[in-house]
C-alpha cells in the first residue's frame, strides 16, 4: 500500500525545494511590491521580472523531467476523490508555473513596457503594444497568481496531512531522508533495525 | 542509529497516529500562517501602511471618476517628435540615447489634476511627459512639470496634501482652511509656494520650462555615479500673455497653431551635484553655480489627441530608465512608480470595457 521503496529522484527532489521558495517569495514578491509606495516597490519590481524568468526556465527543465521520470506511485488506498484532488493539483501547479511568468511577460509587452530584466539585460515582446490586452493580462496576472498561493496552501496542508496523520511515505518521498532509513522503517514492524542500516 | 522520527513514518495508514488532534491543529497552524503572512504582505493586515490605492483613490476623489483617463494630469496632448543628442552627456551617462544622434520621442503636455475637462486657465502648472525609446528597445520615461521644486519631500505629505485639497462637499471646491493648516503644518512647502505665489497659467505649452524634479543618478561607461537633475528649456520666443481662470482647450489648439509652421525645441540640461547636495528632497534646488551639460535638444514636430494618440497607453512612470540612468534615494520616485502603476491599471481596465477607447462623456 505504501510507496516507501520509492522517492523522487534527487534531481526532481532539488528542483522542487528550489522552485518552492523561489515561488513562495515570488507570490510575496508580486504582492508586497504592489502594496507599497516605499521604495521596496521599486527593488521588490526589480527582483520580481528576473526571478519570474528563471522560475519559467526552471518549470520547463522540471517539466522535462517529470515526463522522463515517472513519479512514484500514489498509496494504492488513497480514495478515488483524494487520488484526483492530488492528481490535479498538481497539474495545476505546473501550469502555473508555465502561466504566470508567460501572463507576466505578455502583459510587460502589452503595455508597452520594456522587458528588462536589469543591467541593460532586455526580453523581446511576446505580446502586441495594446491597452485592452494589457489590461485583460493584468487582471488574469494576479487572479493566477491568488490561484497559484491557494494550490500552495493546499498543497502544503495535503503533504503534512499525508506526513502527520496518513504518514503513508507521500511527504517523505520528497524530503532528504535516504532510501535505506525508508526501508528499514517501514521493515521494522516485521523485523527489528539492526545498527548501522 | 537514531530511533525512526515519529513524523511520516511509514506504517500502514488504518493506525491513528498518537495525538490525532494536535497533528491536525499543526496543519491547521502551518497553513493559516503562511496565508496569514501573505495577507500582512499583500496590504489588507498592515492597516498603517501607505498603498498606492490610497494614493489613487484620493487623486480620483479629488478630480472625479473619468473612466478610461489617467488619474492625475487627466487633460492634455500627444506630441511626437525626437531627442538630437549632441553627445556632450555621454561622458556621464553610457544611456545609448546619449550619444550623438537622434532618438524618438512620443510625449504629452498636459495639466494637472483628475479633471480631463478642466480648464486651461484654471491651474498655473504644466507638465511635460517624454518617453525615448533607444534602437535596443530600452526606454528613457520622464514626467516633467513647469517648478523647479516639488511642495512636499515624501509620498506620506504627498497624501496628505491630496486629503487637504479634497472638494468640500458642500462647495464642492477645497476648503482653504484645511489647505492653509496643510501647509502651516509643512514649511517645507515654502520654496514651492513662493514659486507659486505670482504665477500665471501660461498661454502656451511651449514657451514653458519642465524640470524633472526628482535627482537621479547617470552612470559612466567605467560604472561610477554621477547625481543629477534635468529640465528643458524652451526654444521657442517669448511668453504671450497668461490665461485667464475660465479659458477652456486653449493649449492644444495654440499649440497645433505653433507646430503648423514648424517644430519646437528644448534644451534638454543636466546639472551635476556637488557632494553634499540633496538626492531624496524635491523641495530644495541645488545651488545655481553647479556644473550644467546641454545635452541636446528635444524637438518636437507633430501633435496627437489625447484620446487617439500614441502618448495615450503609454504610463510615464520616472523610474522605467535605461542602462546607464539610475533612480535616487529620493522617497517619491517609487510612490510615483507605484501609483502610476495603479492609475494606468484602472483606466487600461476602463478603456478595455469600453471597447478599446476612453468611453465619451459629456464635459461639465
Amino acid at each position: 500500500m505504501n510507496r516507501d521503496h520509492e522517492m523522487f529522484s534527487l534531481p526532481a527532489r532539488v528542483l522542487h525545494w528550489l522552485m518552492a521558495a523561489m515561488i513562495l517569495t515570488m507570490l510575496f514578491v508580486g504582492a508586497g511590491m504592489v502594496a507599497t509606495v516605499s521604495d521596496k516597490h521599486t527593488w521588490l519590481l526589480a527582483l520580481h521580472k528576473p526571478l519570474g524568468i528563471a522560475i519559467l526556465a526552471l518549470a520547463v527543465l522540471r517539466l522535462l523531467l517529470r515526463l522522463a521520470r515517472k513519479p512514484p506511485p500514489l498509496p494504492a488506498d488513497m480514495a478515488p476523490l483524494q487520488r484526483f484532488a492530488a492528481l490535479a493539483s498538481h497539474w495545476l501547479l505546473y501550469a502555473l508555473m508555465f502561466a504566470l511568468p508567460l501572463v507576466g511577460w505578455a502583459m510587460l509587452s502589452a503595455g508597452g513596457y520594456p522587458v528588462s530584466l536589469g543591467a541593460g539585460v532586455q526580453l523581446p515582446p511576446i505580446a502586441p503594444f495594446d491597452a485592452s490586452v494589457f489590461a485583460t493580462l493584468r487582471w488574469l496576472h494576479r487572479a493566477l497568481a491568488y490561484l497559484l498561493f491557494a494550490t500552495v496552501l493546499m498543497h502544503l496542508g495535503a503533504a503534512l496531512y499525508h506526513g502527520l496523520i496518513r504518514r503513508d511515505g507521500v511527504l517523505r518521498s520528497m524530503t532528504w531522508r535516504g532510501r535505506a532509513r525508508e526501508v528499514a522503517t517501514a521493515d521494522s514492524q516485521t523485523r527489528p533495525v539492526v545498527p548501522g542500516d | 542509529m537514531p530511533p525512526p522520527d515519529p513524523i511520516d513514518t511509514a506504517r500502514s495508514a488504518s493506525s491513528p497516529p498518537p495525538k490525532p488532534l494536535g497533528r491536525w491543529a499543526l496543519i491547521a497552524f502551518a497553513v493559516s500562517a503562511l496565508a496569514a503572512a501573505f495577507g500582512y504582505v499583500a496590504g489588507p493586515l498592515d492597516p498603517n501602511r501607505l498603498t498606492p490605492k490610497q494614493v489613487v483613490d484620493t487623486l480620483q476623489n479629488n478630480g472625479g471618476l473619468h473612466p478610461g483617463y489617467r488619474r492625475n494630469h487627466a487633460k492634455g496632448v500627444c506630441v511626437i517628435g525626437r531627442f538630437d543628442s549632441n553627445g556632450q552627456a555621454a561622458a556621464y551617462s553610457k544611456a545609448a540615447l546619449f550619444a550623438p544622434g537622434a532618438t524618438p520621442v512620443v510625449g504629452r503636455f498636459a495639466l494637472p489634476g483628475g479633471n480631463p475637462y478642466a480648464p486651461d486657465g484654471g491651474v498655473p502648472i504644466r507638465s511635460f511627459a517624454l518617453r525615448f525609446t533607444q534602437a535596443d528597445g530600452q526606454q528613457w520615461r520622464t514626467g516633467m512639470n513647469s517648478m523647479p521644486v516639488f511642495p512636499v519631500a515624501t509620498p506620506q505629505a504627498f497624501f496628505e496634501q491630496l486629503q487637504a485639497g479634497a472638494p468640500d462637499p458642500a462647495t464642492g471646491k477645497p476648503d482653504p482652511a484645511k489647505q492653509k493648516a496643510f501647509f502651516a503644518a509643512h514649511p517645507e512647502t515654502a520654496a514651492f509656494r513662493a514659486w507659486a505665489k505670482d504665477r500665471k497659467p501660461s498661454a502656451s505649452y511651449a514657451t514653458e520650462a519642465y524640470y524633472g524634479l526628482n535627482a537621479f543618478y547617470f552612470v559612466d561607461a567605467g560604472g561610477a555615479r554621477h547625481a543629477v537633475r534635468w529640465r528643458v528649456m524652451p526654444d521657442n520666443g517669448a511668453a504671450a500673455a497668461p490665461l485667464s481662470a475660465q479659458d477652456h482647450d486653449v493649449l492644444a489648439r495654440e499649440l497645433d497653431q505653433r507646430l503648423a509652421s514648424g517644430p519646437l525645441r528644448w534644451r534638454l540640461l543636466v546639472t551635476l551635484a556637488a557632494a553634499g547636495d540633496p538626492t531624496d528632497d524635491a523641495t530644495r534646488v541645488w545651488p545655481a553655480d553647479r556644473k550644467e551639460i546641454d545635452a541636446g535638444t528635444v524637438v518636437i514636430e507633430r501633435a496627437q489627441s489625447q484620446d487617439a494618440g500614441e502618448c495615450r497607453d503609454i504610463n510615464y512612470d520616472p523610474l522605467i530608465l535605461p542602462d546607464g540612468i539610475a533612480g535616487s534615494d529620493d522617497p517619491l520616485l517609487p510612490a510615483r512608480s507605484a501609483a502610476y502603476a495603479d492609475s494606468y491599471r484602472r483606466r487600461t481596465s476602463e478603456q478595455a470595457r469600453a471597447g478599446g477607447r476612453p468611453p465619451q462623456e459629456t464635459p461639465r
